[in-house]
C-alpha cells in the first residue's frame, strides 16, 4: 500500500523556491527547518570540542593541549551545547513545526516575530563564533565571577553578549507559544484535549519568558563590571561573587527544565502512539509540567552548597530540591503505567523512548544524591556531577529530541528513512552514551575533579572507557545525518499518517501545505484516542 | 469595532475567550501620569539629601515601586486589560518575589553563627 502513496502536489517545501523564499519566510514550518539546520551546525561544533576533551583525557598526562586550551575546550563545549543547541533544540524545531498543526491553527500568533527570533539566534551565534575565532573563552559555561570579571583575559564579553542576544530569541519563541496556545486553538480544542507536547511547551515557554531576562541582566552586570569597573560582584569594590551565582542559577537551573520539559512532551506523544494507548493520568502529566516549571524556580542554590552560602539557606534549598522529584516521578510512573498492557512496538522513535526512560531515571535519581547536603559536599565539582547532568541533558533531552525528530520526520519531509539504520543508530546512541557517562559516575565518586586536563594514573581505565564510548556515541549521532539526507530524495513516501497516530497534525498531508489545513479542523477528538491491537502496516510492525 | 470575528484570518481568536478591544485612554491621563512620575523623581532626588538611616533604601525602593506601578498600570494599559493579561503580569512579579525572597534566605542567615547545638 505504501508504494501507491504520493507526495501532495502543493506543500510548504515547494511553495516558493530560492534562498529569498526561505530567508524571508513567515511560515512556522520553514522557520523550524532554518532552526534545524542552524542548531545542527552548532551541535556538531559543540561535539567537536567534546572530541577534544575526550581525546585529551585518554591519558593521565596532558598530551594534546595546554591547560589553557583545555579550559577553552570545555567552556566552548558547554556554552555551545547549552545556549545554542539544547535550549532552542526541541522548542524551536519541533515546537515551531508542530504546535500550530497540533492545535488546528495555520501558524503561530506572531509569524514575523518567529522569523525575528531566528535572526536574533543567528546573531547571537555569530558573536559566539567570533569569540571562538579570536581565541576562545576559558571561564566555564557558567561565567562565574571572578573568572569572568577580574581573572580572565580571554574573550568573555563577545561570548557573554552572544548568550545575551540568543536569550532574546528564546524569550520571543516562548512568548509566541504562550499567545498561540491561548488564542489560536481550533474551535472545540479545549485545554484538556491538547496533546501533552503542547502542555509541555506551554510550561517551557513560561520559564523562557520569566527566567531568561534574569540571566540577561546578570550578563549585563558582568559586562559593566568587566568593562567599566562597577563593583557588583568584586568584594574589593563592595560586591559579592556569590550574588552572581544566585542570579545565574535562578535562570540556569530552570534552563535545565527548558531542555527537559519539551523532551518529556515528545515522550508522552511517542509512548502513547507506540503502545496504542491513551497516556495514563493525562491531567496529572499535564499539570506535572506546570509543577516542574514552578518548582524549578525554587531550587537553584543546590548548585552553591559549597560556595559559602548560609547553611540555613542550604538546608532550605536542599529540601526544596527534593520537591522537583515529585512531578518528575509522576511523569515517569504514568509513562510506565501507559506501557502496561499496551501493544508495544520497537520502531526507532520508540527505541529512543525506552532509552529516555532508563537514562532519565538514572539522571533524576542521582540528582537526589546531589540535592543531599552531605553527599554534595563530597562529590561537588567532580565527574559525578558531570555524569549526572549529561544523563539529564543528553540522556533525557537529546534522546527526546532524536526520538521526536525520527517520529515527525515523515511529517516534516513526507518521506521515510531507513528503519534498519535508524534502529542501529538508536542502539548505538544508547550503548555509546552509557559507556561514556556511567564510568564518570564512578570516577567522580572516587574523587576525580572536573575541568582538569591531567589526572592520577589509577583513573585511566575508566577514562579510556569513557572516551571509547564517546566515539560510539558520535557514530550514533552521525548516522541519522546520513539517512535523513538520503531520505529527502530516496525515502519511501510516508503518507499523511505512517504511524497510525492520533494527533491533529497527522490529519493533514505530509509534508503539510503552507496553511496546514485546507479547512479549520472542527471535529476535535479527545487526546490519544487509540484502540489497542490495531492492525499495522506490515513493514512497520 | 464590533462584528464577526475573523475566522480564517492569520490571528483567529478563541471563541470562548472574550475579545478585549483596546481601551481609548485620554491624553490628560497620560500627562497626569507623566507629571506624577516627574514629581516622584524629584522626591527621590530630594530624599537622597536627607539621611533617614536604615530607612534610606526602603524609601528609595518604595518610591521606585510606586513609579513602576504607575507605568505598568497606565502606560502599559494593564489596568484596562483582560484578567488573563493581569495574571501574566502578576506572575512576573511573583517570580521576582521568589528571586528576592530566596536569595535573602542566604544573605539574612549568613551571620547566624554558631549554629544551634541540635544542628551542629
Amino acid at each position: 500500500m505504501l508504494d501507491t502513496l504520493k507526495l501532495p502536489e502543493r506543500h510548504y517545501l515547494n511553495n516558493g523556491h530560492g534562498l529569498k523564499s526561505w530567508l524571508l519566510t513567515k511560515d512556522h514550518k520553514r522557520i523550524a527547518i532554518l532552526y534545524l539546520i542552524s542548531i545542527s551546525a552548532f551541535f556538531f561544533l559543540g561535539g567537536l570540542f567534546a572530541v577534544g576533551i575526550r581525546l585529551e583525557l585518554t591519558t593521565p598526562q596532558g598530551d594534546f593541549f595546554q591547560p589553557d586550551t583545555y579550559n577553552k575546550m570545555f567552556t566552548l563545549h558547554g556554552v555551545i551545547m547549552v545556549f545554542f543547541f539544547l535550549i532552542p533544540s526541541i522548542p524551536a524545531v519541533l515546537g515551531n513545526f508542530l504546535i500550530p498543526p497540533m492545535i488546528g491553527a495555520k501558524d503561530l500568533a506572531f509569524p514575523r516575530i518567529n522569523l525575528l527570533s531566528w535572526y536574533i539566534y543567528v546573531l547571537g551565534g555569530l558573536f559566539a563564533l567570533f569569540a571562538i575565532l579570536v581565541g576562545g573563552v576559558d571561564t566555564g559555561w557558567t561565567f562565574y565571577t571572578p573568572y569572568s570579571s577580574a581573572a580572565s583575559n580571554t574573550n568573555v564579553i563577545p561570548t557573554a553578549l552572544g548568550v545575551f542576544i540568543a536569550g532574546f530569541s528564546s524569550i520571543l519563541t516562548g512568548l509566541n507559544f504562550i499567545v498561540t496556545i491561548h488564542r489560536m486553538r481550533a474551535p472545540g480544542m479545549t485545554w484538556f484535549k491538547l496533546p501533552l507536547f503542547v502542555w509541555a511547551h506551554y510550561a517551557t515557554s513560561l520559564i523562557q519568558v520569566l527566567g531568561t531576562p534574569v540571566v540577561a541582566i546578570t550578563i549585563i552586570m558582568v559586562f559593566v563590571e568587566r568593562a567599566f569597573g562597577f563593583g557588583i560582584f568584586d568584594p574589593q569594590r563592595g560586591g559579592d561573587p556569590v550574588l552572581f551565582q544566585h542570579l545565574f542559577w535562578f535562570y540556569s537551573h530552570p534552563a535545565v527544565y527548558i531542555m527537559i520539559l519539551p523532551a518529556m512532551g515528545v515522550i508522552s506523544e511517542l509512548i502513547s502512539t507506540f503502545s496504542r494507548k491513551k497516556v495514563f493520568g493525562y491531567s496529572f502529566v499535564a499539570f506535572s509540567s506546570l509543577a516542574i516549571a514552578v518548582f524549578g524556580f525554587i531550587v537553584w542554590a543546590h548548585h552553591m552548597f559549597v560556595a559559602g552560602i548560609s547553611v540555613y539557606a542550604a538546608m532550605v534549598f536542599s529540601f526544596l530540591s527534593f520537591s522537583v522529584a515529585i512531578p518528575s516521578a509522576v511523569k515517569t510512573f504514568n509513562w510506565t503505567a501507559t506501557l502496561y498492557k499496551g501493544s508495544l512496538t520497537f520502531e526507532a522513535p520508540m527505541l529512543y523512548v525506552y532509552g529516555f526512560l532508563g537514562l532519565f531515571l538514572v539522571g533524576g535519581l542521582t540528582g537526589l544524591f546531589l540535592a543531599t547536603l552531605g553527599v554534595d559536599v563530597h562529590v561537588h565539582d567532580t565527574y559525578f556531577v558531570v555524569a549526572h547532568f549529561h544523563y539529564i541533558m543528553v540522556g533525557g533531552a537529546i534522546m527526546g529530541y532524536l526520538g521526536g525528530l525520527h517520529f515527525w520526520w515523515p511529517k516534516i519531509v513526507g518521506r521515510m528513512y531507513s528503519e534498519f539504520l535508524s534502529r542501529i543508530s538508536a542502539i548505538l546512541v544508547f550503548v555509546g552514551f552509557n559507556l561514556t557517562f556511567f564510568p564518570q559516575f564512578v570516577l567522580g565518586y572516587m574523587g576525580m575533579p572536573r575541568r582538569y586536563h591531567m589526572y592520577p594514573d589509577e583513573f585511566q581505565v575508566l577514562n579510556v572507557m569513557s572516551s571509547a564510548g564517546a566515539a560510539v556515541l558520535g557514530l550514533g549521532y552521525l548516522l541519522p545525518v546520513i539517512y535523513f539526507l538520503w531520505s529527502l530524495k530516496h525515502g519511501e513516501v510516508a503518507g499523511p499518517n505512517p504511524w497510525g497516530a492520533s494527533g491533529l497534525e497527522w490529519r493533514t498531508a505530509s509534508p503539510p501545505p503552507t496553511e496546514n489545513f485546507a479547512e479549520v479542523p472542527t471535529d476535535i477528538p479527545e487526546a490519544y484516542e487509540y484502540t489497542p491491537h490495531v492492525v499495522r502496516e506490515a513493514k512497520l510492525v | 469595532m464590533a462584528g464577526p470575528l475573523p475566522r480564517n484570518g492569520p490571528f483567529r481568536f478563541q471563541q470562548d475567550t472574550p475579545l478585549v478591544m483596546g481601551h481609548v485612554a485620554s491624553k490628560s491621563m497620560y500627562y497626569g501620569i507623566f507629571a506624577a512620575l516627574m514629581v516622584l523623581t524629584w522626591i527621590t532626588v530630594a530624599v537622597a539629601y536627607v539621611d533617614l538611616g536604615a530607612a534610606n533604601k526602603a524609601v528609595a525602593l518604595g518610591i521606585a515601586t510606586i513609579k513602576a506601578t504607575l507605568v505598568v498600570l497606565f502606560f502599559m494599559h494593564v489596568k484596562e486589560s483582560s484578567r488573563l493579561t493581569k495574571v501574566i503580569v502578576a506572575s512576573g512579579f511573583f517570580f521576582l518575589a521568589i528571586l528576592v525572597a530566596l536569595t535573602m534566605t542566604d544573605y539574612a542567615s549568613r551571620g547566624f553563627l554558631p549554629m544551634p547545638p541540635g544542628l551542629q
